[in-house]
């Protein structure tokens, strides 16, 4: 009863928060439990589309949408295509032997058991109501803040991606006597 | 007229606390961490690993939102440029694997054992 009664009492956005963990939780264990590679790459684009929706709810649009745009968009599609490029017949690369999955199992679950048990301990400061800025996830400032102190790091990156491509490129390249598939 | 500042915040930062955000960021990445461990499949560790950069990204994203500090989110925008230049990386090698020994089966690719 006093569970309903929680329940009954939640506001929209908190509705909305609920929603949006639930459903990427769910594409997140789909993602590492179902047999088919392909309904793996799709469980994991909805769950980078529902973390877009929980960057939407914290203000930060910009990240939202680039979020969508490279995760969802760019690096899915790279998946996908490679998982079809492969196109693995024989089902065989299923979940480890019994032992190995309980001792992973268990593994993981010790893990998350240390981290919530720090994160209970912690002291989590709430919002500053006085300098708080609800301009902060928008275009503008985060394109002042890069542009400003970011500067280097920004074109660095661009070298990062050159060095990416051509390393790309230079994997992808058959070799003289190597078989064909 | 200045609003009250209560006026200006969104809904969520006063209704959700922060540690929500913290627990979920904390269950996606051990679901990341059990998904390397069980599978088999190379691309899905991959993906596995996709899902965990994600839950630093949206544990950087919250705090940065709660603090009103816009570092948080550039260095988000710098994890997200990495990770793609890892992705396209890591999937050539994972192609020039297969080419080779016609498997990604990471049982199988125990030559590297002392």
């Amino acid at each position: 009863m006093h569970f309903l009664e929680i329940i009954k009492n939640l506001s929209l956005v908190q509705w909305a928060f609920y929603f949006l963990s639930i459903l990427t939780l769910y594409g997140a264990l789909g993602t590492i439990l179902s047999k088919n590679p392909i309904h793996s790459v799709i469980y994991l684009v909805v769950t980078f589309f529902s973390i877009s929706g929980i960057y939407i709810m914290l203000n930060a649009q910009f990240l939202a949408a680039v979020n969508v745009i490279v995760y969802a968009g760019a690096i899915m599609v790279l998946f996908l295509f490679v998982l079809m490029f492969l196109n693995l017949k024989e089902e065989s690369t299923e979940m480890k032997t019994s032992p190995m999955l309980i001792a992973a199992v268990s593994t993981g679950l010790l893990l998350g058991l240390i981290l919530i048990a720090t994160i209970r301990k912690a002291e989590i400061t709430r919002v500053n109501y006085n300098d708080f800025d609800p301009n902060t996830g928008l275009i503008e400032t985060l394109g002042m803040v890069l542009y400003k102190n970011y500067m280097l790091p920004f074109e660095l990156v661009s070298v990062l991606f050159l060095v990416a491509m051509s390393g790309a490129i230079l994997l992808g390249k058959r070799e003289k006597g190597e078989s064909h598939f | 007229m200045f609003e009250s500042s209560i006026d200006r915040i969104p809904d969520v930062f006063m209704k959700v606390p922060l540690v929500n955000f913290v627990l979920l960021a904390t269950m996606l990445f051990v679901i990341g961490i059990v998904g390397v461990l069980i599978r088999k499949n190379a691309i899905i560790i991959f993906m596995s690993i996709e899902l965990m950069l994600n839950a630093v990204n949206m544990l950087l994203i919250a705090f940065s939102s709660y603090k009103s500090d816009p570092n948080g989110q550039i260095f988000v925008f710098f994890i997200m440029a990495v990770a793609a230049a890892e992705v396209a990386v890591g999937l050539a090698i994972i192609v020039m694997i297969f080419r080779n020994i016609k498997t990604i089966d990471i049982s199988i690719l125990n030559k590297l054992r002392g």
